[in-house]
């Protein structure tokens, strides 16, 4: 198929009726690259692969492929492969006829598609069931069936959506790491939706963040996971500590936020006053228990509620003016312990607060839910 | 061991009956076996002991009667020439309809009751409306001589037209509705597959949608063919029912009521609701080579 070196988003914008489901993407593909799509339900982040396979004519905007442009063109001359959530495999054909069905499209030579079928077969380890229905089969295998179906043809894009949500926990892990395999082993370039930000991270090259239809952050995982653009961003990369608060002195990347009683020392992600409103974020993992040192950021709290996580523990717990903490240590806590607790700076995120700050999602408060 | 061993009491004999499926939900088939045995089996049974017991000869001589004379013998193959095309053509039509209507747009509900619209109508207006727009003076004539694309009028009522048309006019809602329901019960996701995969609309439908749908229409064609197959009232009104459109069911009548032959008339229904199941199972044994299973979903 015909291979590029560069695909470009350019302003691709869809609404639904009067609804913006997706406002102007700007993106670039290199060949060979890994992109997840990573947001919340809702967020447009199946619209934009819809709007990329050409199942969705697009309001806004244009895609190119190098210098083609191909937004115009219906979704079976665009040559992308993928894979669906519910995987839509063909039910009247056997495994074997869903995954040559995109090469008997191309009409290639009987012999070829013969070879090149069971090349696939043999890569998602299917050659026991060719012969079946795809009812027949359990899950993960549809699932194999439908990567197989898709790649088969060697299309210049793959695109994924969701692929792996109706699987179980312990298929989704395997399944992540032949995704991964299959991309590296077939030099594919692959657009991939999710809302699994583990997955994502775990998966992707590059993440874009989408929320309410616009683009929230583009980076690579490491930049995503440690630095978030903003605070919706940190909610959705598990910064569970989301915190409002009030900054007192700020200091080159420094600042000093009160939030409910407490004076906390933190890193400053985008401008902020002195007297601004903030959101203060924090990753469970990040709240250490009774740490030797570190006395910067130190809290006294009571354990409320334990969750063994096997080698972790994952704990609510209050502080004594109030503040609710989610954490995860190693150290044997329970309900009712008095525990300190302190963060380094470092791992303390201050955003600027926003107009969409929506008070329920934040602790602020004695009584507040998180 | 598992299971009841010695000394350990059974289960209670209800959830026993519960499990092979017998429960008070049963006694909700009542009103249906009731009209089953009362207004099908009953009647039934009755007209096949009646029609071996002929006015005179022996238990098959009314059968004998029916198919050594040519002119009720000819019934068969007059009523197969209208009712297979007729149900051919209401399968054929609804499918690309239904086809272009299973989505969700503005205006469908408007779309599906125009098209719905001839099911209230009944035969006995259908025919009236026939005669008048298709009838020696009606509009469609009319038109055709005004534009002198014919220089007499076109007989198209009173003949195997007018009960073809009427057949179609009236069974197309029946097929249209049944292929919508099932043409809705095929994931559109599969579609979108196929469109992905490389395929154009035209293939799209032939490999997916097509062999998925066809044991729908097999269904489809078997339940119009039924209705067309039972024409009774407008072979009398815009048929010849004395010549080309004397039909099946109407030999069963002038037997039962004009000749008032009750055995005689017995053998011919039962001739009918042979010829009726003959090419209702050619129908379903050709279904059930295609695939029959789900076709939502997960596939």
């Amino acid at each position: 198929m015909s291979a590029f070196t560069q695909l470009r988003l350019d302003g691709v914008s869809r609404r639904f009726g009067g609804q913006a489901a997706l406002t102007e993407l700007d993106l670039t593909i290199e060949a060979g690259e890994f992109i997840a799509l990573l947001g919340p339900s809702g967020c447009g982040k199946s619209t934009a692969l819809n709007c990329l396979a050409g199942l969705l004519p697009l309001t806004q905007g244009s895609i190119w492929q190098d210098e083609r442009r191909i937004d115009t063109l219906p979704p079976e001359r665009r040559g992308f492969g993928m894979v669906f959530q519910s995987y839509a495999l063909f039910p009247h054909l056997t495994v074997r006829a869903n995954i040559a069905f995109g090469l008997r499209m191309r009409r290639l030579p009987k012999e070829e598609t013969r070879r090149r079928t069971a090349e696939a077969v043999r890569l998602v380890r299917l050659e026991d069931h060719v012969d079946k229905l795809p009812g027949q089969l359990s899950g993960g295998q549809q699932q194999r069936v439908a990567i197989a179906r898709a790649v088969v043809f060697e299309p210049s894009l793959v695109l994924m959506d969701e692929p792996l949500s109706n699987l179980d926990a312990k298929l989704r892990l395997e399944m992540r790491t032949e995704i991964r395999r299959l991309h590296q082993s077939l030099g594919l370039t692959t657009v991939y939706v999710t809302h699994d930000q583990e997955e994502a991270l775990s998966l992707a090259d590059r993440l874009v963040v989408l929320r309410e239809g616009r683009v929230q952050q583009i980076g690579s995982p490491r930049e995503l996971h440690t630095r978030p653009a903003n605070w919706h961003v940190a909610d959705f990369m598990g910064y569970r500590n989301l915190w409002r608060g009030r900054v007192e002195q700020s200091e080159g990347a420094r600042a000093t936020v009160e939030s409910s009683g407490h004076r906390l020392l933190g890193e400053v992600v985008g401008g902020l006053q002195p007297g601004a409103e903030a959101v203060v974020a924090v990753r469970p993992e990040d709240i250490r228990v009774d740490g030797p040192g570190e006395t910067r950021n130190a809290m006294s709290a009571t354990v409320e509620v334990v969750e063994y996580q096997g080698r972790e523990l994952a704990a609510e717990a209050r502080t004594d003016t109030g503040l609710l903490l989610h954490l995860r240590t190693e150290q044997r806590i329970a309900p009712g312990d008095q525990v300190k607790l302190a963060v380094d700076p470092q791992r303390l995120l201050v955003y600027p607060a926003d107009a969409s700050t929506q008070p329920d999602r934040l602790a602020d408060a004695p009584g507040a839910t998180r | 061991m598992s299971g009841a061993g010695p000394g350990r009491p059974l289960a209670h004999w209800q959830h026993r009956l519960a499990e092979r499926g017998v429960d008070r939900q049963l006694w909700l088939l009542v009103p249906a076996l009731v009209f089953v045995i009362a207004l099908f089996l009953y009647p039934f049974f009755y007209g096949l002991t009646l029609s071996f017991q002929p006015t005179t000869g022996g238990p098959f001589s009314d059968y004998a009667r029916f198919f050594s004379d040519s002119y009720e013998r000819g019934t068969i193959w007059i009523t197969l020439r209208i009712a297979l095309p007729a149900a051919l053509l209401n399968v054929l039509a609804a499918v690309p309809i239904a086809y272009r209507m299973r989505g969700r747009f503005r205006g469908k509900r408007l779309v599906t009751t125009l098209l719905v619209v001839p099911i209230t109508l009944g035969t006995v207006l259908t025919a009236q409306g026939l005669l008048n727009f298709l009838g020696p003076t009606g509009w469609f004539n009319r038109i055709l001589l005004a534009t002198h694309l014919v220089d007499e009028p076109v007989r198209l009522t009173h003949n195997y037209w007018g009960v073809f048309f009427s057949l179609v006019i009236t069974g197309f809602p029946f097929a249209f509705l049944l292929v919508l329901s099932y043409l809705s019960g095929i994931d559109p996701t599969l579609e979108r597959a196929a469109a992905t995969l490389g395929a154009d609309w035209r293939r799209r439908f032939t490999r997916i949608t097509l062999p998925l749908l066809m044991p729908g229409l097999a269904t489809t064609f078997c339940l119009t063919f039924v209705l067309a197959f039972s024409v009774f009232p407008s072979a009398v009104l815009v048929g010849n029912p004395a010549g080309e459109t004397r039909v099946i069911s109407l030999a069963a009548y002038q037997a039962a009521y004009e000749q008032y032959d009750y055995p005689y008339a017995s053998a011919i229904a039962m001739i009918m609701g042979f010829v009726e199941l003959v090419i209702i199972a050619v129908v379903l044994a050709a279904r059930s080579r295609f695939y029959t299973g789900s076709s939502g979903g997960k596939g």
